[in-house]
């Protein structure tokens, strides 16, 4: 099955998701003609047609990556999404080093390059925009410098 | 009316001349310079992870205004470096550059192509803010007799031509229009002060911010195409022999550069269309025009110096209807539109009337940025090509860590990190498929006043649906929009986009 059909199925689906759950709002005491639904009403409704166009004129599927890249991919992401829960309560110095150097690793696997890019990164971020820039960054845990 | 525009120019640069705001457009030209040089980061990525920045280190309006546009120009005049010398464009409308820019490079001429294409660009640029100071008044005093029915057909005109020009498939192009347009609306309803499509997530009550969505689906975006490539599309290019100035070449190519700034400024000024079509347009006048014996394609000066005039005339051109209509009309220029409303500055004919010092701060800090730019770029060549041995490993996880601390800036919160991520991954979905996603960035923007405006009509007219087609300008509005809905469908058959310069 061509990636565009999967695709515009799950466009489709979200689409009357979307619809559903516009349904769902409630209006104030004042509504005017077309009132709080009507517009996500009308988006919706034109998405889930063209979901449609794309499930029945799919054009050629893009080559997807391989097995390993997508796993790479997925570790990004992953890397990413704890990174961001990491930021706040860890500092900046920590989480930044390691995120980047694991991401530089995705790109290019290079042990050395990969902790300089980390290292680096992280030092060097960190001057620029606690002391250039003036923003409120915390180096390490709140909890640990007190 | 001329004695006006002087008036406002002299206003423009009382303000664009002081010494602070002087040093901020030499910084913001000569950060954007690099933005643009490097490559993977075109003028709207770049632009995107300095906004939350910026905004976070709480420069006054105008400041941050002047410094911002001024990356923005520096990043167009940079993004040719990386499209002659490594014949990788920064965004579309760099594409146009190589196919003449990286031949011509290859054969030993590459500080030439680089000189002239700077020069082409600030012909283009600066004959367009020109053009710009002409007609945005104009177009102000137009666009004051614009009612809520107007408005709504010329959202409608945006979507349809910046998706028909965007996309080689009007229901990808839609369909990422529907997928903005529908984040837009989740949030507090501002007239009802009900919640909607929150999912009953306090987060999401104040509604996805724009910028969350813009860096995420430009910056993250590309870290995970490079991670997809390994970052193998980089670092193999031409080398940069010696720098001069090719007088000859400059003024072979004086009436190209002329054509292509009037092609590109009008292309730009059209909403929707923006700086792909200008290049692209000119570069294909241009090359019609030389004929066969005109080698283009073989890097010929020409080739070089139309898209690039092209290009930058474009960019100047569509600001008149973001700055006079609040619609933008490329990807780099929704960013700019986005730099604009986070500085609480709502473009449209008001703009004009009541914030004159921004709008003619903004057109005389153009003006300047163009000559500091041209004047930066040939002498300091070297140091800018030396930027393009950033190797991957190291410049996208610093893209990545500059986005993330911008948006964290913001807010101060984990869940816009996590919703910048999962818009990092739809966009990689997107682009796979080849759904465009600027119109994705254009509905989030656009999404609360097209509603605001439907509904505004209805209730002037009871909710009599044929008052959105009642007056000339409406039925105008439709009717260009429909056609730059449905014309790409006919003339793609007629028109091939050239395809990049294989080694």
């Amino acid at each position: 099955m061509s990636s565009d059909r999967i695709f515009g199925l799950i466009a489709a689906v979200v689409a009357l998701a979307y619809i559903a759950s516009a349904t769902q709002i409630k209006s104030g005491f004042m509504t005017d003609p077309v009132g709080p639904k009507g517009f996500p009403l009308l988006v919706g409704s034109v998405a889930a047609v063209c979901a449609m166009f794309m499930v029945f004129k799919p054009d050629e599927s893009p080559t997807w990556p391989e097995l390993r890249t997508l796993g790479s991919l997925l570790l990004s992401v992953v890397v990413l999404v704890c990174y961001a829960y990491a930021l706040k309560p860890l500092g900046f110095l920590v989480p930044t080093a390691l995120a980047a150097g694991i991401l530089s690793y995705q790109i290019s696997p290079g042990i050395k390059s990969s902790i300089g890019a980390g290292l680096g990164l992280s030092v060097t971020l960190f001057v620029i925009f606690k002391y250039a820039l003036g923003l409120g960054l915390y180096a390490f845990p709140k909890w640990l410098i007190g | 009316m001329e004695i006006d525009i002087l008036s406002n120019l002299a206003l423009g640069f009382s303000i664009a001349l002081s010494p602070y705001t002087l040093f901020l457009a030499v910084v913001g030209c000569f950060l954007g310079t690099i933005i643009g040089a490097l490559p993977g980061l075109g003028p709207s990525n770049g632009v995107a992870i300095l906004i939350p920045i910026t905004f976070a280190l709480g420069l006054d309006a105008t400041s941050a205004l002047v410094l911002m546009t001024s990356v923005y120009y520096g990043a167009m005049y940079g993004g040719r470096i990386s499209s002659i010398l490594l014949n990788i464009p920064g965004d579309e409308p760099a594409l146009m550059t190589t196919l003449d820019g990286y031949p011509m490079a290859k054969a030993g001429r590459a500080g030439d192509a680089l000189v002239l294409s700077g020069v082409a660009s600030f012909v283009g640029a600066f004959l367009a803010t020109v053009g710009l100071m002409l007609l945005a008044p104009v177009l102000a005093r137009v666009a004051f007799m614009f009612g809520p029915a107007e408005y709504f057909a010329l959202y409608l005109l945006a979507f349809c031509t910046l998706g028909g020009m965007a996309s080689n498939n009007q229901a990808k192009a839609a369909l990422s229009s529907c997928i903005g347009l529908g984040i837009a609306m989740v949030g507090v309803d501002d007239s009802s002060g009900l919640p909607r499509l929150t999912g009953g997530n306090l987060h999401l009550y104040d509604g996805i911010d724009f910028l969350v969505a813009i860096v995420g689906l430009f910056a993250i975006t590309e870290v995970f195409f490079f991670i997809e490539s390994h970052g193998k599309d980089s670092s193999i290019g031409v080398k940069l022999e010696k720098v001069t100035i090719p007088w000859k070449d400059i003024w072979v190519t004086r009436w190209t550069m002329l054509r292509c700034t009037v092609i590109g400024f009008i292309a730009g000024v059209l909403p929707g269309a923006g700086a792909s079509l200008g290049s692209f347009l000119a570069y294909t006048t241009e090359k019609s025009i030389a004929g066969e014996k005109g080698k283009f394609g073989t890097g010929v000066p020409k080739g070089v110096a139309a898209p690039e005039a092209g290009n930058n005339a474009a960019a100047g051109g569509a600001l008149v209807p973001m700055l006079t209509l609040g619609v933008p009309g490329s990807g780099t220029t929704a960013v700019l539109l986005a730099l604009l409303v986070t500085l609480n500055i709502t473009p449209g004919p008001t703009l004009f009337t009541e914030n004159p010092d921004v709008v003619w701060g903004l057109i005389a800090t153009l003006l300047i940025a163009n000559v500091v730019l041209l004047l930066m770029n040939v002498p300091m060549m070297r140091i800018f090509v030396r930027i393009l041995e950033v190797p991957a490993w190291l410049l996208l996880p610093g893209v990545t860590m500059v986005s993330f601390v911008g948006i964290y800036s913001l807010s101060g919160s984990y869940f816009d990190l996590l919703l910048m991520v999962c818009f990092g991954v739809l966009g990689y979905v997107l682009r796979k498929l080849s759904i465009p996603t600027v119109p994705v960035i254009l509905g989030i923007l656009l999404g609360g006043h097209m509603e605001t405006s439907l509904r505004r009509a209805m209730v002037l007219s009871n909710g009599e649906w044929t008052y959105l087609f009642s007056s000339p300008i409406a039925i105008g509005l439709w009717a260009a929009a429909v056609a730059g809905f449905i014309a790409p469908l006919f003339l793609r058959k007629v028109i091939k986009k050239p395809q990049r310069v294989e080694d």
